[in-house]
């Protein structure tokens, strides 16, 4: 609970600082400063903690394996559940990088303890929820490519038309603003209403929630309420990308709100557990195929000193007893 | 076990969450819940450090001074060496898809058993002790420092984990707790805390070629013994041989399968069946065990152990192994062996001598699942069975947690065994292959002491069993694992009584049919065949 | 550093999707959107600045308005009345489309839906030149 307040008041207080600062003059500050920054730690910690990973050497290869083995010629092999090419590795890993294959397996324990029954089954509302959530996610992000990019991609309007296609409202409501708020909403929801995971649940895991539905709701209410001059928010975001920053007169205090927000978010990403997005792509156990049997994997530091207890020392050890037994012996007594 | 509650009540598990958070939650130790700590001789014999007399219910553990610096240096080591584990710290987003995958946790509904948690008992102290980012939150981050409570958890944790890796197949990131569990096992060996039932173990199969502490005059009588009893079943003398320099084939099983039932009845079917195909395989008294205890303590003793198959294939100049029925076991060698111990260019890609089939999934470390063998042999039309012989047997198969979820072994086993018994059925879908539960007793937790924990422990296992009894009258479970076949019987037992656990090739054994054979009267545990009962009119 | 044949083009592409903006960014001049003046009115339906932010929504409320209520006339806060009409009030003025309302709309990457109906200038009639 602690946790989770503690997240909530650093969000709201985030929000409050860009909201009143940028009002106060200080638009230079969250309209080109802190975005500054904010890029330049995103992206060299992001850099950094990959390469912390890399250069640490996977001694084993472990997948886990989720199917049948390539194994004798007339036995089917799961080839994407228990991959044993780099190929089907590949695919493995676009399965669970992409749709997310794991989750998909979910269960849910279901233990009726009167009946003298144990059921797991299948749970897939923490799939769809976070698959909503994370699509969602970046669409919307590729989406703002609009502001950032001059001109605006034929792609960025093609998805802008289809994310729009309802024809709800003016301007246009966005499906993936519906979904990325119900998905991250979800997980909010299920993170406080669920014991286990309230439990288990820290601030580094509230935090990035509320900070990412007050990213969500801050840009809605900019579109949908304030209607913000977007003309003038692209002037300050080519600035920006050209480096040749302008802070526009007639911007809403929300975009700058928005904007600090959405650069918190960078700058706290590496150092969090939303780091997942460069972890899953070094996770051992996915990445690698199960084909040790067949292809030798080598581990930098294995240790060619470390020997067996020696078959001789061995002998030595039970020599008499071994002959007595009329088991044969290298060396005769 | 007297002790122990009925299934009905032991069933009804809270999982509730206490009001406090699990950082201010004490482990309670009490008899059942923990394994006894490593006796200071096996520590001095294996070179570990502070060997002493400790007990986990005392307040005092008699660690080393200087504990912390040694566990902070150790961990820092392991993040260099080990990815897995720098990624795993990382990355976890606490998600929670994990924590009901667990069967200690299904069976206790102690939170700190939800593999993320458990995990997060070592995160906990990355963050505090490696990371600055937390540092500016402290505990509210979920960060903390190195305390003897902190050891004490981990104690208690990491020895209620069998590294099942069930917990990983759901994990989005592929967290792999077995590997988290390994590592913090190798960061409590470095200050003398361990378990005596993996560490004697690792000791005798130092020493003696196996764990359990055969030595090779043992070895041979407990071998001269099943030859009795296969000659009293069959009729047949087989006559394995030791240490046969250029034989084709080195035969390598855990030794649990020479020792005790119903292991024994396995270990007949592999004698039978090497005999039935006139097989140029010897068995060694040095390599005598399959397993690997090692596994369980730390990376050099692991290597240690598994070094000993490619030393003694060497020194007798065979052309490949096959390895018996174990689950850990084949992790080690699907996994690991090639890596620590390879490359075995000193052997040839194996080739089944009677049907020709090249083992080419095989083709590094040269050896193979006699599984896959026997396999290839029935789909040949190479052997002769006789289901009848195990009629009456309504069959049903675990599936192991490490040769599914570290190999993906599952049709060669259930091939094997359709063609050995008249009925066979699988328990449900959410407890086989690849989602299958653990027997309890995997990663060194089989010992007495840990007996309620791990019927606990066993509950998805013993429920799904019981399902099978009740719907379709399953009566036999088969596996292929040598701690299976210790822990299931004892689970089985209690949760679904009346069922008997067998290896594989007890029942290969059981309906092999040899030529000119005299007409069996019982089967490999000396009961009566179905349908003989006529010979005992003659008495 | 382990595996860099498969992290380093991994980083590389990463690099390139965020920096992508900048590397396009870099060496633009400021973005100017200059609209076309009405030739023959100074004033609009609302304040310059006001209809720049909400102009769909004033056409929005017009099409309930024209097609559900039947109200043909909007008067606004100087009591000025104008027929509720897109292509005839609006475009009356701004004549040329692409001269004015695609400036906006096409900088932003707008793609209003308003003229798959409507006409983009007013009906001449007859005569009229």
């Amino acid at each position: 609970m602690a946790g989770l307040v503690t997240a909530f008041l650093a969000v709201v207080a985030l929000a409050a600082v860009a909201a009143l600062g940028a009002g106060a003059g200080m638009a230079n500050v969250f309209g080109i400063a802190v975005p500054y920054v904010a890029v330049a730690i995103f992206v060299a910690g992001f850099i950094k903690k990959v390469i912390g990973w890399a250069s640490t050497p996977q001694p084993f290869s472990i997948a886990t394996t989720g199917g049948q083995q390539q194994s004798l010629p007339w036995i089917k092999q799961s080839k994407f559940d228990n991959p044993s090419t780099p190929f089907q590795t590949v695919v493995r890993m676009a399965l669970e990088v992409l749709c997310f294959r794991s989750l998909f397996r979910n269960t849910k324990l279901d233990n009726r303890a009167s009946e003298g029954r144990v059921g797991y089954g299948s749970d897939k509302s923490l799939w769809l929820f976070s698959l909503m959530f994370h699509y969602s996610f970046l669409i919307v992000l590729f989406r703002h490519m609009r502001f950032f990019l001059e001109p605006v991609p034929m792609v960025v309007t093609g998805v802008e038309f289809v994310d729009s296609i309802l024809q709800i409202a003016a301007p246009t409501l966005y499906l993936t603003d519906v979904f990325f708020v119900v998905g991250v909403s979800f997980l909010l929801a299920r993170r406080i209403w669920d014991p286990k995971v309230s439990y288990i649940s820290l601030v580094s895991d509230y935090f990035p929630l509320f900070l990412i539905l007050a990213i969500a709701l801050s840009g809605i209410y900019m579109r949908y309420f304030a209607k913000v001059d977007v003309i003038a928010i692209k002037q300050l975001a080519i600035g920006l990308v050209s480096f040749k920053p302008v802070i526009p007169p007639n911007i809403d205090w929300s975009f700058y709100m928005h904007f600090f927000l959405v650069c918190v978010l960078w700058a706290y990403f590496p150092f969090s557990k939303l780091m997942h997005l460069g972890g899953v792509f070094l996770s051992p156990t996915r990445n690698l195929p199960n084909n040790t049997r067949m292809v030798r994997y080598i581990n930098p530091w294995n240790d060619p000193s470390i020997k067996p207890h020696s078959y001789a020392d061995y002998e030595d050890d039970f020599r008499e007893k071994m002959i007595e037994a009329g088991l044969p012996v290298d060396k005769e007594a | 076990m007297s002790k122990m509650a009925p299934p009905e009540e032991v069933m009804k598990v809270d999982y509730s969450t206490p009001a406090e958070s699990w950082m201010d939650v004490k482990p309670e130790f009490k008899l059942g819940n923990y394994s006894y700590p490593g006796k200071p001789d096996v520590l001095k014999y294996l070179g570990l450090p502070n060997p002493r007399e400790w007990n986990p219910v005392e307040e005092d553990w008699k660690l080393p001074p200087d504990w912390r610096e040694i566990v902070r240096d150790g961990f820092r080591e392991l993040l260099k060496k080990y990815r897995s584990l720098k990624v795993f710290m990382d990355v976890c987003v606490r998600c929670g898809a994990c924590a009901d995958k667990c069967h200690f946790y299904i069976g206790s509904g102690d939170p700190k058993n939800m593999p993320v948690l458990r995990a997060e008992l070592l995160r906990s102290i990355y963050r505090g002790e490696f990371t600055v980012a937390a540092k500016i939150l402290g505990k509210l981050s979920g960060s903390r420092k190195l305390e003897e409570d902190v050891i004490k958890e981990w104690f208690m944790y990491f020895y209620q984990c069998t590294q099942c890796r069930r917990c990983s197949l759901y994990c989005p990131y592929g967290i792999d707790t077995a590997e988290i569990t390994f590592l913090a096992r190798d960061l409590m060996n470095r200050i003398g805390v361990n378990i005596n039932w993996i560490l004697e173990p690792v000791a005798n199969c130092n020493r003696t070629g196996n764990h359990l502490g055969i030595q090779p005059h043992a070895f041979k009588d407990m071998m001269d013994f099943l030859v009795d009893d296969i000659e009293t079943i069959t009729g047949r003398r087989v006559e394995p041989t030791f240490h046969r320099k250029g034989a084709e084939i080195l035969f390598i099983t855990p030794s649990g399968d020479i020792f005790a039932e119903p292991g024994i009845y396995t270990f007949m079917g592999y004698l039978l069946l090497f005999d039935y195909l006139d097989l140029d395989v010897t068995w060694s008294t040095y390599a005598s065990e399959g397993g690997n205890f090692g596994s369980f303590t730390n990376d050099k003793w692991m290597k240690k152990l598994n070094a000993k198959m490619y030393h003694e294939a060497k020194r007798l100049g065979v052309k490949y192994i096959i390895g018996g029925e174990c689950g850990h076991m084949w992790r080690v060698l699907n996994q690991f062996m090639d890596t620590m111990n390879g490359p075995a260019d000193f052997l040839e890609v194996p080739k089944s001598p009677i049907t020709g089939t090249v083992f080419n999934n095989a083709k590094s470390t040269k050896m193979i699942h006699l599984v896959e063998f026997t396999a290839d042999l029935i789909k040949n039309g190479k052997l002769k069975l006789d289901k009848s012989r195990n009629a009456g047997i309504t069959a049903t198969w675990h599936d192991s947690c490490n040769t599914s979820r570290g190999m993906g072994f599952f049709d060669e086993p259930r091939y094997v065994l359709e063609n050995v018994v008249e009925k066979f059925v699988d328990m449900p879908a959410q407890t086989i292959r690849e989602q299958t539960f653990c027997c309890g007793g995997g990663a060194g937790l089989n010992n007495g002491e840990f007996t309620e924990m791990r019927l606990r422990g066993g509950l998805p296992r013993g429920n799904a069993l019981r399902y099978v009894q009740e719907k379709f009258g399953v009566n036999t479970m088969s596996c292929i694992c040598a701690i299976d076949r210790a822990t299931l019987p004892g689970l089985a037992d209690y949760w679904a009584p009346g069922v008997k656990v067998t290896g594989l090739h007890e029942l290969v054994g059981n309906a092999l049919v040899f030529e000119g054979e005299e007409e069996r009267t019982m089967n490999l545990r000396q009961e009566d065949l179905p349908g003989v009962e006529g010979s005992e009119e003659d008495e | 550093m382990y595996n860099g044949k498969y992290i380093i083009p991994g980083l590389i592409i990463f690099l390139a999707l965020v920096l992508f903006p900048f590397i396009k960014g870099a060496g633009l001049g400021p973005l100017k959107v200059e609209t076309e003046k009405p030739k023959n009115s100074k004033e609009c339906v609302l304040k310059t600045e006001k209809m720049r932010d909400v102009h769909m929504v004033l056409l929005n409320e017009w099409r309930d308005d024209v097609i559900r209520n039947g109200k043909r006339v909007y008067t606004n806060e100087s009591g000025k009345q104008f027929n509720m009409s897109l292509t005839n009030t609006c475009m009356g003025c701004h004549e040329n489309k692409d001269k004015f309302c695609d400036k906006c709309h096409v900088e932003v990457g707008v793609n209003p839906y308003c003229w798959n109906c409507h006409n983009t200038s007013p009906l001449k009639k007859e005569g009229e030149k």
